[in-house]
């Protein structure tokens, strides 16, 4: 009855005109980004965080939401139509959906995608309207112990699926820590790393690292070539975008499957849409009559996994939004944006604010619905983005990163630091560095040193307070564990096979 | 083409980010560690200072012990076009303080449409006067964002 009660508040919270009008933006330009190869939705939910400080926060969220969502449909044009992925999510779909458009059958291939997609993503947003209030019931209990284990735990699973080097990625997360320790301590008003420089008394902004990290360093890797990528053939008159019942009944299975795969992954921090489209298209294969001719333009092929990345969505809202824990770089942007409204995620989070969360989720059911619409009969036109000169869009991403970060502070500074930040970013990705860990490990930080110290003086200076309570303990020592995976080969063999096909 | 860069990488970073742990070490062992009312300043810095530096000698003794696998060569004009592009976004920051937003932008973009990608000028010319008048128009005038202002006032 809770959550019916919940549920209707949040349809009269997203049913509001600027909630709708901010939805359609949000899942709009998730299509459009998701089209668009080489421009991800942490770059771009990056790029307009600092645009919706004077938004009502309930639109703001409901807006890049959108376009976190949106861009998981928007991915699997390209790589039906072209056999390049717009998102990494969608890359397990040109394998067959691909080879479905080479055979005449696009159009069923697109339709498809957008109803796996609507079928999954709605089962998603299910799973965390069920899901979420009991888990930030059972969080009420923890305590700041509890609290740095699980944050330990959960940079611990994205240091283990964030990159093929382990020791890189931990050390991305450590500079991650190391940024958000910059600034005046809270604690004693100490003033740590900050080079005499009165600016960065306050610390260094998680906007100014976030665009430049992803935005920026997105931009320079795409500059390296002269050659305009974008600019491929698009198939014209595209017909018949509804699958037949033949298509639908071949497919019950996968929308199942993508659905229970996508959330349970992406409830895990580190899963991420990727190795949740992965892991079911694996299944899906493995479990088919016909699982010989995968990979030569089988319908399941397409629909499993753009159910379970659409899914995922749902389930990595579920530790962000009720223990305040990020699984992804995406997530943890939208951690950042929440904190900078003036909200706490975590367990008190539903109970304090039931009408952002219930609004939240009561516009993802009308999103998805806007994006089924969308998708179905726009695609062709949504095709046409691909057509847009990368001349143009390049400034024009430079330009909105940089109006976004000179918005947040007014000081030119900031610019200075956003370039030394894109210049980090470009060389983390051309040397291997993931950015994932570099992020979460920010967002987290200041919340990971008050865990620690407050446990700490609960316990007048004994570690063993985070060994002593159960829930830390198992939770540390799963840490510990998902950390030493790489030393066991046939685990590690099983990681590596993740990030490959990741 | 990208091995090359990441081996050799490897050893470069690795220093980098010894230096910055040891730097980290440094700094937080001048703060308080364990005080009356529990940890300092320098107790959550402290460790993972010397987790960095730990870490980073591991990379750096893994990247000696395989020096001999030298991998591909790094390609230098991909890699100029990326600097280029960062060399022009800093010197159109640089020039936010004299010029402004508006016009620094413009010649950003003029730069990337006829150098980096070679377009007619009169098409360059085009795509940076518009662009920079978009910007002006959409966030200045329309949502009332701050651009940096120049000594031309705009």
């Amino acid at each position: 009855m809770e959550i019916l009660a919940g549920l209707l508040n949040g349809f009269a919270v997203a049913l509001e005109p600027a909630n709708l009008f901010w939805c359609f933006v949000g899942v709009l330009l998730g299509t459009v980004v998701g089209i668009l190869p080489g421009l991800g939705p942490p770059a771009t939910i990056a790029m307009l965080l600092p645009l919706t400080f004077n938004m009502n926060p309930a639109g703001a969220i409901i807006m890049l939401a959108g376009i976190y969502y949106g861009a998981k449909y928007g991915g699997s044009t390209t790589s039906i139509l072209m056999n390049v992925p717009g998102e990494s999510a969608s890359v397990v779909t040109c394998l067959d959906g691909y080879q479905m458009a080479r055979k005449g059958r696009a159009g069923p291939a697109l339709g498809i995608a957008a109803i796996a997609s609507f079928v999954a993503g709605t089962v998603g947003v299910l799973g965390l309207m069920l899901v979420a209030p009991p888990i930030a019931k059972f969080a009420l209990s923890f305590s700041s112990p509890e609290y740095f284990a699980l944050m330990s735990l959960g940079l611990a699973l994205v240091v283990l699926l964030a990159g093929r080097s382990i020791v890189k990625a931990l050390l991305a997360a450590l500079v991650g820590l190391w940024i958000a320790s910059v600034g005046t301590d809270l604690f004693s008003s100490t003033s740590r790393f900050t080079f005499g420089q009165m600016e960065l008394l306050s610390g260094i902004d998680f906007v100014v690292v976030a665009i430049g990290v992803f935005a920026l360093a997105e931009v320079m890797v795409n500059m390296e070539a002269r050659e305009e990528t974008q600019l491929l053939p698009v198939p014209k008159g595209l017909r018949n975008l509804l699958p037949t019942l033949q298509d639908l009944k071949d497919c019950r299975f996968a929308f199942v499957n993508g659905s229970v795969i996508g959330f349970l992954v992406g409830a895990l921090p580190g899963g991420g849409s990727t190795i949740a489209s992965f892991l079911s298209y694996g299944l899906e294969k493995a479990v088919s009559p016909r699982r010989e001719q995968f990979g030569t333009g089988v319908i399941e092929g397409v629909a499993a996994p753009e159910g379970a990345n659409n899914s995922e969505t749902g389930g990595a809202l579920v530790p962000l939004l009720t223990l305040g824990i990020p699984g992804s770089g995406t997530t943890a942007i939208l951690l950042a944006a929440l904190v900078l409204w003036g909200f706490k995620p975590g367990p008190l989070f539903i109970p304090e604010h039931p009408a952002l969360f219930w609004g939240l989720v009561a516009s993802m059911y009308i999103g998805n619905v806007m994006l089924l619409i969308l998708n179905l009969p726009l695609v062709p036109l949504f095709a046409q983005v691909l057509r847009m000169p990368v001349y143009l869009l390049y400034p024009l991403i430079l330009g909105v990163s940089m109006v976004g970060v000179y918005s947040v502070s007014g000081s030119l500074f900031d610019l200075l630091l956003l370039m030394v930040f894109g210049l980090l970013g470009y060389l983390m990705r051309k040397l291997d560095y993931p950015s994932a860990p570099l992020i979460l490990g920010l967002a987290l930080g200041a919340g990971m040193e008050r865990a620690l110290r407050q446990s700490l003086m609960m316990s007048e200076g004994k570690l063993s307070i985070l060994v002593s309570r159960p829930i830390s303990a198992v939770m540390l020592s799963l840490a510990v564990l998902v950390l030493l995976i790489p030393m066991f080969g046939k685990l590690n063999a099983w990681r590596l096979r993740a990030l490959e096909q990741g | 083409m990208e091995d090359g860069t990441r081996k050799s990488g490897d050893l470069w970073s690795g220093l980098a980010l010894a230096a910055l742990g040891f730097y980290i070490i440094i700094q937080a062992s001048q703060w308080e560690y364990l005080g009356p009312d529990g940890p300092g300043a320098g107790f959550f810095p402290l460790w993972y200072g010397v987790v960095i530096l730990g870490l980073s000698v591991l990379l750096i003794v893994s990247h000696l012990r395989r020096a001999h696998d030298r991998g591909n060569p790094t390609d230098w004009s991909r890699l100029g076009r990326a600097l280029s592009t960062w060399f022009s976004l800093a010197v159109a920051v640089a020039l936010f303080k004299p010029l402004g937003f508006v016009i620094s932008f413009a010649l950003l973009t003029y730069f990337i449409v006829a150098v980096m990608y070679r377009r007619p000028l009169a098409t360059a010319a085009l795509v940076a006067v518009a662009s920079a008048a978009g910007f002006y128009l959409v966030f200045d005038l329309a949502l009332s964002v701050p651009l940096p202002v120049g000594m031309l006032g705009f």
